[in-house]
């Protein structure tokens, strides 16, 4: 192995504090961007070592959680690479099982809304119940070409619900038209088919494990259908496990994504008019408005002279900015602002469909990763063998 | 917890982290269980996803992954390019429509690359320890911390 202080000179220096802060630094001008690419791979910078150490790894990483509620969590992640910060990005997305409507045998649809169509929503309805149940829930296999051999739909791999509607005039509903009324709601009775209706029909051991929280819509007011007198819907669905991957109604999140940290560097004083103008390119609270000191006004080669008691701009919260780079189209802010964003820094947004918590999905996507390895690794050994 | 990645026949347990022990034994071959019990699908022969392609040498080599794509080929990359025995690593995935990738790894000074690709998942799983732990430190702190404030 080619070790990286075999015949280091004695002069060579650890790289200092603001170098290794410029290599966290992706720079953004007007038009392009710089420095893209991470350098902390071992050979990239001579007599330095950047071989994976776990402690070192571990005493780097942070996470600072922004906001954790059951539908939009946000945290950031600093001090990971971006391989490994998409990894578990795209995990959440499309490798993290959940539960959703599979199969609908529709007995009866005399509604305008075709079968194929009705189906296809009521897959993208999002499901809730009892997570020891749901972990309970099994695999569905369905049959394939190469394997026809299929799981039998059982209590332990399919949830059964069911929809059975029929629209009806209001017992007033006549008299109401008569009168001139037109809204449907006060004219009929199940003129719109919520999801609520949607009907838990427990077999098994279901009826145990889903006792007091069952398999109902996240939200029970999503439309599904419309409907006038005379005209029902009798459908029985087929819930099954599956992966985000598969179909998009197996996706546990709404969205799941990361931005890098922005940054602001004001490398030469933005005072006055000109600091208001600086300030009104960027969203509020990103930038904030000082006066400038006695002290400043008097430092000589500050750039505040003879500016004391005016506004100067400085960076309040950088989290906030979207990097529009609205900024880098003045000319009084030439070469007075730099852009950049923090390669390492990884603020993550979580939006759970409900099935699962936000935080829950995070920690559940770092173990499908883990799970990943330890299934190649098992299959590593199997080849060595 | 909703754990199990793509390999759609293979048992939920695999999922808790409590079981992994139970997996890394030899696999239990066909363990006959009665039809249509949850655990009938528990101990189906598990087909390794991995293999070596032709032209491999002991320090040059391409393996490809079956049913992995970008999730775990980048990953896996960067923390192989971590180890400073590692000449060259890097990954593909030759055709969209084919759920297949695969990596190359060529190592310096006769170190063997299977050693490497296995230091590189081993990296690669204590990394998600550390990642889980810490986060759910910083979350059940945040936690009690608003629940303090409120």
């Amino acid at each position: 192995m080619p070790g990286f202080n075999a015949n280091q000179p004695v002069n060579v220096v650890p790289p200092s504090a603001e170098e290794l802060e410029r290599r966290r630094m992706v720079g953004i001008n007007a038009e392009t961007v710089t420095a893209v690419t991470s350098t902390d791979f071992p050979h990239h910078y001579p007599y330095e070592d950047h071989s994976w150490n776990l402690s070192k790894f571990a005493d780097n990483l942070k996470i600072q959680f922004h906001t954790n509620a059951q539908h939009d969590a946000s945290f950031s992640l600093i001090g990971v690479d971006a391989s490994i910060a998409n990894a578990f990005r795209r995990i959440l997305i499309a490798e993290i099982p959940t539960l959703a409507i599979e199969t609908a045998y529709v007995f009866n649809n005399t509604s305008v809304i075709q079968d194929e169509v009705l189906a296809a929503r009521l897959g993208l309805v999002p499901l809730k119940g009892s997570k020891a149940g749901l972990n309970w829930l099994r695999w569905y296999k369905k049959p394939t070409e190469d394997e026809p051999e299929a799981s039998v739909p059982s209590d332990y791999n399919t949830v059964v619900l069911g929809l059975d509607v029929e629209c009806t005039w209001h017992e007033k509903g006549k008299e109401r038209a008569k009168r001139g009324e037109t809204d449907p709601k006060r004219l009929y009775v199940n003129s719109s088919v919520y999801a609520h209706q949607l009907e838990f029909q427990p077999t098994g051991q279901q009826v145990q494990y889903f006792k007091d929280e069952p398999i109902v819509p996240v939200n029970p007011d999503i439309l599904l259908a419309k409907m006038r007198p005379g005209q029902e819907i009798k459908i029985e669905m087929h819930c099954v496990k599956g992966l985000g991957g598969d179909h998009a109604k197996f996706s546990p999140v709404a969205t799941a994504s990361y931005r890098l940290l922005p940054t602001i560097n004001i490398t030469s004083p933005i005072v006055g008019a000109d600091a208001r103008k600086f300030a009104r390119c960027f969203p509020k609270g990103v930038i904030g408005l000082e006066p400038v000191t006695a002290e400043e006004a008097s430092t000589a080669n500050s750039g505040y002279e003879g500016h004391e008691g005016e506004v100067k701009a400085v960076v309040k919260d950088p989290m906030k900015d979207t990097v529009s780079r609205e900024c880098l189209r003045h000319e009084e802010f030439k070469n007075k602002v730099k852009l950049g964003r923090v390669r390492d820094h990884f603020i993550f947004r979580i939006e759970s469909t409900g099935q699962w918590d936000s935080d829950e999905l995070f920690l559940e996507s770092v173990k499908v990763l883990k799970l990943k390895c330890q299934r190649m690794r098992r299959g590593l050994d199997e080849i060595m063998r | 917890m909703p754990s199990q990645t793509r390999e759609q026949d293979q048992d939920m347990a695999d999922a808790s982290p409590t079981d992994h022990t139970q997996q890394d034994g030899p696999e239990p071959v066909e363990a006959p269980s009665p039809a249509g019990s949850p655990g009938s699908e528990a101990y189906e022969t598990e087909k390794p996803r991995i293999r070596v392609l032709p032209g491999a040498e002991d320090t040059a080599a391409s393996f490809e992954f079956e049913k992995e794509d970008h999730t775990l080929g980048n990953a896996l990359r960067y923390i192989i390019m971590k180890n400073p025995s590692v000449e060259f690593c890097g990954y593909s995935i030759p055709h969209p429509s084919e759920e297949r990738m695969n990596l190359r790894i060529q190592t310096y000074d006769n170190v063997s690359v299977y050693d490497v690709l296995e230091k590189g998942l081993d990296d690669l799983m204590d990394l998600c320890d550390v990642v889980m732990e810490k986060f759910t430190v910083a979350r059940d702190d945040f936690n009690a911390a608003k629940a303090g404030t409120s």
